[in-house]
């Protein structure tokens, strides 16, 4: 099987999802969230508002969140160059971090980051990273702390296609499993590992037996549903919160834009996105289901659309007007003393 | 006061912190040993150095941490571990390997709290450095000053037992990262140790040796070399500061202005080569801050721009000795 057809079985009939409305309703408002953070950088980008490389999450919302919803702030994550998804998934304050991506010193990093390291620890959001693969063996860290407090926390990593080939990745997965640390590996697969297709670069063209190889069992998800993730990672964690040791999702998901913005991607077929965007795109999927259901109206999902494009509005407006760095912060937080 | 060597000084560090404070972790290969072995005896190494020696007997399998062979895993959990509230002291047996993880300290543990804007990730990484025991080009570097130039982490490099003990005290207590190199050939050097718990404070020297014509400044093993060609020239009436640092970065740069500005002559001695190390930074510190009291070119004594050689004969000639710092001394005087 190869690594861009690993389907999860499709469902007989619709059921209910067995989650309670407000969980629901949360896990779409912060899909949402994301979604319309990115479509709305997309277009401050085009006009040169945003400084710096900028790594849109569009399209993958279902993985970040799915995950997500099952942690708490004593858990930790630990991200990749295309992050934001992952940080408003883990309850990063989202006009900090528009105020970041904008450089204003009110940022949630002081402006000193920006889009490739947004962080923050007391969320156990321990970074996006502009180092691809540089994340994993940092979260093994992050679980050996979890195991020593013994209260259950986990750590996640987040590992695209294109890191799942880098070295610091393996030596991760070892160790989590040599130290039998409470540590889920998610792989999203989204296709390209920047402009180069994720099956030219992944020489066996199967992660998930790569995974496996290292004696980490893996769950399968599909990347454009919120619900099948959020059960591939209930048993990921009903595994390693238990002492399990390590376990790993693997799902396929699409980026809806370039590697960065300014991306030509003419590695890429006319009309892709647009057929994902149509067919797959978890909002909508996430919609139809509710429909089907009935455990949340349209109505109530459509006043948490509009509440989320006035949060986005009124965040990009504050980071238009936000303070800008001074010359003295040019020196702090290099050191703690020096 | 006991003597002690510079291995047990460190033992010594590492027991009394982990002692004192529960957050603290060893993690690195062979920390321990012998985990997997067909003994069936733990601790069967204790570092391969023996540095590490009792810990895990005395704090167990979770504090003291075996690994694999996989470097760039151990700084990276030590980061993790960091940043997620523990003080993680980890272990790259030779400092030549951080080739391999050279990443999780240069673009990770360096600049977590300028990109997050503050965030603590107090770990300290112990390597060993230094030539001397023909371990050739790969396990024999000397590398303060590569590591000096990144902004964001601190750099030690101890010349005796006492400074061994009181820095990595204070190295595992601090909220910085902390690279802690200790210099293969000093393990069996001796001194005075206080038995308790003291610290030294980064960024202060001391004036080994006293002196009025020449400033010299070196660090680590290389104190040794300085201060054997110092006593040597004192008996002609030739008298020098030497100062050692003790830290590299941050580097006490008024001691050595201070000396350079009485004596006006320096010499530095160091164990890398010159370009753009830690010799040509104290010189540039010398040129830059104490231009007019200068009566003669700052002179570095370094091995050569080459990688350090495997022959015996070769290795000692690669390394700076006392008679090349004494010609120095006195090229220095002859510059009137």
């Amino acid at each position: 099987m190869s690594t861009r057809t690993k389907k999860v079985a499709a469902r007989a009939e619709v059921q209910a999802s067995g989650l309670s409305q407000e969980a629901i309703i949360r896990a779409y408002r912060q899909m949402k969230t994301i979604r319309e953070f990115e479509e709305r950088l997309h277009i401050e980008n085009a006009t040169g508002a945003i400084p710096g490389f900028t790594h849109l999450y569009s399209g993958q919302e279902a993985v970040a969140v799915g995950a997500c919803e099952h942690l708490t702030d004593k858990d930790f994550i630990i991200s990749t160059h295309r992050g934001h998804g992952h940080c408003i998934a883990k309850g990063c304050n989202v006009p900090a971090m528009m105020k970041e991506i904008f450089g204003s010193r009110d940022g949630l990093n002081k402006g000193k980051g920006g889009s490739m390291h947004i962080a923050d620890i007391s969320k156990g959001m321990l970074g996006a990273n502009g180092i691809v693969g540089a994340g994993q063996p940092i979260a093994v860290g992050a679980a050996i702390a979890c195991k020593l407090r013994g209260e259950g926390s986990v750590a996640l990593s987040f590992t695209g296609d294109g890191a799942s080939n880098q070295g610091t990745v393996f030596e991760a997965m070892n160790m989590a499993v040599v130290l039998q640390v409470p540590k889920v590996f998610m792989f999203e697969n989204n296709g390209y590992s920047e402009h180069t297709g994720a099956s030219y670069g992944i020489g066996c063209d199967d992660i998930v037996k790569r995974i496996e190889g290292f004696g980490i069992p893996v769950f399968l998800a599909d990347g454009f549903d919120f619900f099948s993730i959020y059960e591939a990672m209930a048993k990921a964690l009903d595994v390693s919160r238990k002492g399990g040791g390590p376990t790993a999702i693997y799902c396929e998901t699409i980026r809806y834009f370039g590697h960065f913005e300014g991306d030509p991607q003419n590695y890429r077929a006319k009309g892709e996105v647009q057929r994902y965007r149509e067919e797959e795109d978890c909002l909508i999927k996430f919609r139809r289901r509710m429909e089907q259901t009935g455990e949340v109206s349209m109505e109530v999902l459509d006043q948490v659309d509009a509440e989320v494009l006035a949060l986005i509005e009124s965040s990009v407006v504050a980071a238009k007007r936000a303070p800008r760095p001074l010359p003295e912060d040019l020196l702090t937080n290099v050191y703690n003393s020096y | 006061m006991p003597r002690k060597t510079f291995r047990e000084a460190i033992n010594e560090a590492l027991h009394l912190e982990m002692e004192r404070d529960e957050t603290v972790l060893i993690i690195g290969e062979d920390v321990s040993g012998g985990a997997g072995g067909t003994s069936g005896q733990r601790d069967a190494a204790g570092g391969v150095f023996g540095l590490t020696k009792g810990l895990l007997p005395r704090f167990g399998e979770h504090r003291v941490i075996d690994t694999p062979i996989s470097e760039a895993a151990i700084i990276g959990a030590a980061n993790g571990a960091a940043l997620a509230g523990y003080r993680p002291v980890a272990e790259i047996m030779f400092s030549d390997f951080i080739g391999v993880c050279f990443d999780q300290i240069l673009n990770q543990a360096a600049k977590f709290r300028y990109m997050f804007g503050g965030a603590k990730a107090p770990l300290v990484i112990r390597m060993t450095v230094g030539a001397g025991r023909s371990a050739g080009a790969q396990h024999s570097q000397t590398i303060h000053g590569l590591l000096s130039a990144i902004p964001g982490i601190k750099v030690l490099m101890p010349s005796n037992a006492y400074d061994a003990k009181g820095l990595l005290l204070q190295a595992i207590r601090d909220d910085d990262p902390v690279i802690f190199l200790e210099h293969k050939m000093l393990f069996n050097d001796a001194c005075e140790v206080p038995d308790g718990d003291y610290t030294i404070p980064f960024g202060e020297g001391v004036l080994v040796r006293e002196g009025e014509h020449v400033t010299i400044v070196a660090m680590g093993q290389m104190v040794k070399v300085a201060t054997a060609a110092a006593d040597k020239l004192a008996k002609e009436g030739i008298t020098c500061d030497v100062i050692d640092p003790r830290t590299s970065s941050p580097l006490d740069e008024e001691l050595i202005l201070e000396s350079v500005r009485q004596t006006g002559r320096l010499v530095v001695v160091d164990e890398a080569p010159v370009r753009c190390g830690f010799a040509a930074d104290v010189a540039r510190l010398a040129a830059e801050k104490a231009f007019s009291s200068l009566r003669a070119p700052v002179l570095p004594v370094t091995p050569p721009h080459t990688p350090v050689p495997f022959a015996p004969e070769l290795e000692r000639l690669y390394l700076p000795d006392a008679a090349d710092v004494e010609k120095a001394v006195r090229a220095t005087l002859a510059h009137s």
